[in-house]
């Protein structure tokens, strides 16, 4: 392209652009409805992709609450989607501690089994001192800790011993250690817990919040312990398995699946009665769930965008019919047609913008209302504020193009005697 | 005499109203040359106005030839006409025509917008322009706030902007008082004696005086073609 032909088009599409702007000031109140279309349609998208975004940083970090090569078993999915089918769950035989103790002992590929249940609600007693009634007790073994991921802070573990005697000792998650000995050595004291009393033998490192939960607020006693008070006809354990390796972590789920059907005497041909969930399961669980929620979101913008568009093409139909007489007067001093069809774009893409621009500010600043209600890191979802932004273009030139090249083949000399 | 800058040879235009054809224009040979001071009389229906828009390209004859400055327009697309009114021709309106939401200079920056040229340049010629028509200090108004007479003054440095060959006033004085009217065509007076070239469509004879050399068209032909012969002094 040649240097004037450049700037030409530049020329052209700066005094395009002020027209534009002149035009939308002219008529504020209509311009605003118009855009307002487009504001609405942007806006949806940009806050659902926010917020989900804000959900899916968060989550992809946050549900690694198992360990490397961890699956868990459980009587109940981890998520379940519809209520309908919890009658299916409910009628399943419990896990129980001899189940655990039979898989324990024939499973030959695991590098450990675990167990672990737990009861929410309790509240602490130590000394005069009551601790808040909401405390999750977790009953487990040795290996519970490090299956989510915990790291020990103080003391010690809890060991094979405390759970073959059913020990009444504790570990204690940092929540309990900021409400009951915020000035004392928890170590070696004692505290009652639903009638029972225990000793303190560790404290875990403190894991922060996620969702804006807090992820300390839990006690750990061994799981024979917790049986002895809590097991009722309910109780249902989670097993938790660890592969030793990568490589060998579909060996080892096929092979406790295997024994598990057998422990639990599933007729061959029957599906499972029991769920296997692990990290990977959680993430896509619940990545079905946001593609959902995306399908939608995208669709009702896709509606919503659509009307916006039909509402511009009319604006602008008015806008060339209002202006007759302008476009009459502007052919006669020399413009072009396409001069005329560049002025008439550009107000419709820039309408198109300015609504766009405001949806996606709009739409950013309430999806990032997730991630304050979750205590979770904003987010600017940049890749879809870009497409945002193109297809407001593309609505613009879509829908503008007819009005536009209508206002470009009108008759000078009619333009000129329009009233 | 040099070659005419106009040239009509033969020119029709004609309209299909249904199955019939109507001659607006029925051959009709002008020759129009530089820095000429022309009117065109007729009646309403004349043809007059068809005249005045194949002479300034907002229209193309039927038939016949026409050449401006050497070039033939009656062969030129709609983008040829458009740059032919751009920069050979100024035009005058009895409505004056101006955009309502743009100030004097605004209004007369826009032919220069469309001829392409800068910013900076486009200042500088329509201030100057506005200046030639005597509103050197009404640049910041838009037209209503002007009285008649200056917006048509508005009209005239749009028209000259571009330095046409031509300036063509399609009735100009028709929406103005006796006093403005008479301002106007003065101001015509001064800048045929610059040495432009106007060409006045008029039914007013008194308007038409002004001009050196008068058509009067008449159903579709020219009628009389009269030129006096009065030297103007031209200094």
């Amino acid at each position: 392209m040649s240097k004037t032909k450049r700037s030409h088009l530049k020329n052209t599409l700066k005094e395009s652009l002020r027209m534009a702007l002149q035009a939308i000031r002219d008529n504020k109140l209509r311009s605003i409805l118009t855009l307002l279309g487009i504001t609405i349609g942007v806006f949806s998208v940009i806050g659902v992709m926010t917020a989900i975004q804000t959900l899916e940083s968060s989550i992809n970090s946050g549900l690694n609450v198992f360990g490397s090569n961890t699956f868990n078993v459980q009587k109940y999915p981890a998520i379940q989607m519809g209520g309908h089918t919890r009658n299916k769950y409910r009628n399943r035989k419990n896990i129980t501690y001899r189940q655990f103790e039979e898989l324990s002992r024939r499973a030959k590929l695991p590098l450990l089994v675990s167990v672990s249940d737990g009861r929410g609600g309790r509240s602490i007693k130590y000394k005069d001192k009551t601790g808040k009634s909401n405390l999750y007790v977790v009953g487990g073994d040795a290996w519970t800790l490090r299956l989510y991921n915990t790291f020990l802070g103080d003391g010690r573990n809890l060991t094979e011993q405390d759970v073959d005697f059913s020990r009444r000792v504790a570990v204690l998650g940092m929540d309990v250690v900021d409400q009951l000995f915020p000035f004392e050595d928890p170590m070696g004291k004692k505290f009652t817990i639903d009638g029972i009393g225990y000793t303190i033998v560790g404290v875990s490192e403190r894991k922060g919040e996620m969702f804006g939960e807090s992820q300390d607020n839990y006690l750990l006693i061994p799981i024979t312990t917790f049986l002895n008070r809590y097991a009722s006809h309910r109780t249902s354990l989670d097993i938790s398995v660890e592969a030793p390796s990568a490589e060998l972590y579909d060996k080892t789920r096929e092979e406790v699946i295997g024994l598990l059907r057998v422990i639990r005497k599933v007729p061959p041909g029957e599906e499972n009665d029991f769920e296997i969930t692990s990290n990977d399961e959680l993430i896509a669980t619940f990545g079905t769930f946001t593609n959902g929620v995306k399908l939608f979101a995208i669709a009702i913008s896709t509606i919503a965008l659509l009307v916006a568009g039909i509402g511009i093409m009319n604006i602008m139909l008015v806008s060339v019919t209002e202006r007759i007489k302008e476009i009459g007067i502007r052919k006669a001093i020399g413009a072009k047609r396409r001069d005329i069809l560049f002025q008439f774009l550009a107000e419709a893409v820039f309408l198109s913008e300015i609504g766009g621009i405001a949806g996606v500010i709009l739409g950013i600043l309430g999806g990032n209302l997730v991630s304050l209600a979750f205590n979770i890191p904003a987010v600017i979802p940049i890749d879809w504020a870009i497409i945002a932004l193109v297809v407001c273009s593309l609505i613009g030139i879509g829908f503008g193009s007819y009005p536009a090249w209508r206002a470009s083949k009108l008759d000078p000399i009619e333009s000129l005697r329009f009233e | 005499m040099s070659e005419p800058m106009i040239s009509l040879k033969e020119i029709t235009r004609v309209y299909d109203v249904g199955a019939e054809k109507v001659y607006a224009l029925a051959g009709v040979d002008v020759d129009i040359h530089n820095n000429e001071y022309l009117s065109i009389m007729g009646p309403s229906g004349s043809g007059k106005s068809t005249l005045m828009n194949i002479i300034g390209c907002l229209d193309s004859p039927s038939g016949g030839l026409y050449n401006f400055e050497g070039e033939s327009v009656h062969t030129m697309d709609d983008n040829q006409l458009a740059s032919i009114r751009n920069q050979k021709i100024g035009f005058v309106f009895q409505t004056f025509n101006l955009l309502p939401k743009l100030t004097a200079l605004r209004n007369v920056e826009l032919p220069l917008i469309y001829a392409n040229i800068p910013k900076d340049e486009r200042m500088v010629q329509a201030n100057l322009a506005l200046e030639k028509v005597g509103l050197g200090d009404r640049v910041k108004h838009k037209p209503n706030e002007l009285s008649g007479g200056q917006r048509q003054r508005v009209a005239i440095a749009r028209a000259l902007v571009t330095n046409p060959a031509i300036i063509l006033a399609d009735e100009p004085t028709g929406n103005l008082d006796s006093k403005s009217g008479e301002e106007i065509m003065k101001l015509f007076d001064e800048l045929h004696a610059q040495g432009n070239t106007i060409i006045l469509v008029t039914h007013e004879a008194y308007i038409a005086e002004h001009a050196d050399r008068t058509i009067t068209i008449l159903d579709g032909k020219i009628n009389t073609d009269i030129t006096k012969h009065i030297k103007r002094d031209v200094s």
